[in-house]
């Protein structure tokens, strides 16, 4: 099994990085984009010992204690069963 | 009387802090290295700076997790002394022992080089020495010094008084322009409920003998060696 996480910043942190990619976006000449945030994505393999109800609350764990810092970030965590570890 | 100064992997930083610890103040000082996890021997701890697990994630985010961490936060809250130095303020605030988290700088910039910091307040373990209201010339070296934390926070460390350091300009004004990385409110360094856990971001380590340009640094050493002097009378 895999699952996906996505680690973004709060809305209401400042995101540099992404205003500076918005803002190449822009020089280079693509039109209507209107904002740019920068996050992090990570795919984590789970064995097949676990269920995919418990991969779930596993990999919710490490992203929450983990892979994101509640004081800047949110974290979403999407599971594919279909996949093989 | 005895620091100890934390050794994380990629730590870098340890041995100018040991230096001032043991040379300039003349204090006995060990490394401890980021696996022990018994710290009773000591009085003081300090996180030096450096990037430690190379950074890797989040500044801190893997070092908050070291067999050391647990017992630097047994230690903190027995109202033991630890002082966070760059990468060692990233990591107090990653491991929930300062409030907050240090952002990428808000000009993206690696930025190496002397600031003024301005004394907020002489009522902390570090700061005794001090003069309110005073600066310090004291270097900075980092990528992520961008001090954030929410409204709700940031009103709880100003009405508690534990906003010890801002970015100031050489008179102790506070500018924008002297806030070199943006700072939330400039802050440079700051201190829990307690009042023993200090992290910030400048090196006074490495502003603390006259050869390095200024020893403005060596005043927060002497503060905690004070401290600990007098804790040590009292019991």
């Amino acid at each position: 099994m895999k699952a996906r996480v996505y680690v973004t910043l709060k809305p209401s942190v400042l995101d540099p990085q992404g205003k500076a990619i918005h803002h190449a976006v822009e020089g280079i000449g693509y039109h209507g984009i209107t904002d740019v945030r920068q996050g992090k994505y990570f795919e984590v393999a789970v064995d097949g010992s676990l269920s995919p109800d418990e991969a779930r609350a596993e990999v919710e764990r490490i992203a929450r204690d983990v892979l994101s810092n509640p004081v800047i970030e949110d974290y979403r965590v999407e599971l594919d069963s279909s996949t093989e570890a | 009387m005895k620091f100890g100064v934390v050794v994380f992997p990629g730590s870098n930083c340890d041995h100018d802090t040991y230096h001032v610890i043991s040379k300039v103040i003349g204090q006995p000082v060990d490394f401890i290295w980021h696996r022990q996890d018994n710290l009773s021997d000591y009085d003081a701890i300090i996180l030096p700076g450096g990037f430690a697990y190379g950074d890797y994630l989040r500044t801190g985010a893997i070092a908050r997790f070291s067999p050391v961490m647990g017992a630097v936060k047994q230690f903190a809250s027995r109202g033991g002394i630890v002082l966070g130095i760059c990468n060692g303020f990233q990591i107090l605030c990653e491991a929930g022992l300062l409030p907050g988290a240090l952002l990428r700088n808000d000009k993206l910039k690696f930025v190496c080089k002397h600031v003024n910091i301005r004394v907020e307040t002489t009522d902390t373990p570090f700061t005794l020495r001090c003069q309110r209201g005073q600066t310090l010339s004291v270097p900075i070296a980092h990528g992520d010094g961008n001090y954030f934390c929410d409204e709700q926070t940031l009103d709880e460390l100003r009405r508690e008084n534990r906003i010890i350091f801002r970015y100031s300009d050489a008179r102790g004004l506070i500018t924008p322009e002297a806030n070199p990385n943006g700072s939330l409110d400039s802050i440079a360094g700051i201190c829990n409920r307690e009042r023993n856990v200090l992290g910030l971001m400048p090196h006074p380590e490495r502003a603390s003998e006259e050869i390095l340009s200024s020893a403005d640094g060596r005043i927060i050493f002497y503060s905690l060696a004070d401290t600990l002097a007098e804790l040590a009378k009292a019991s």
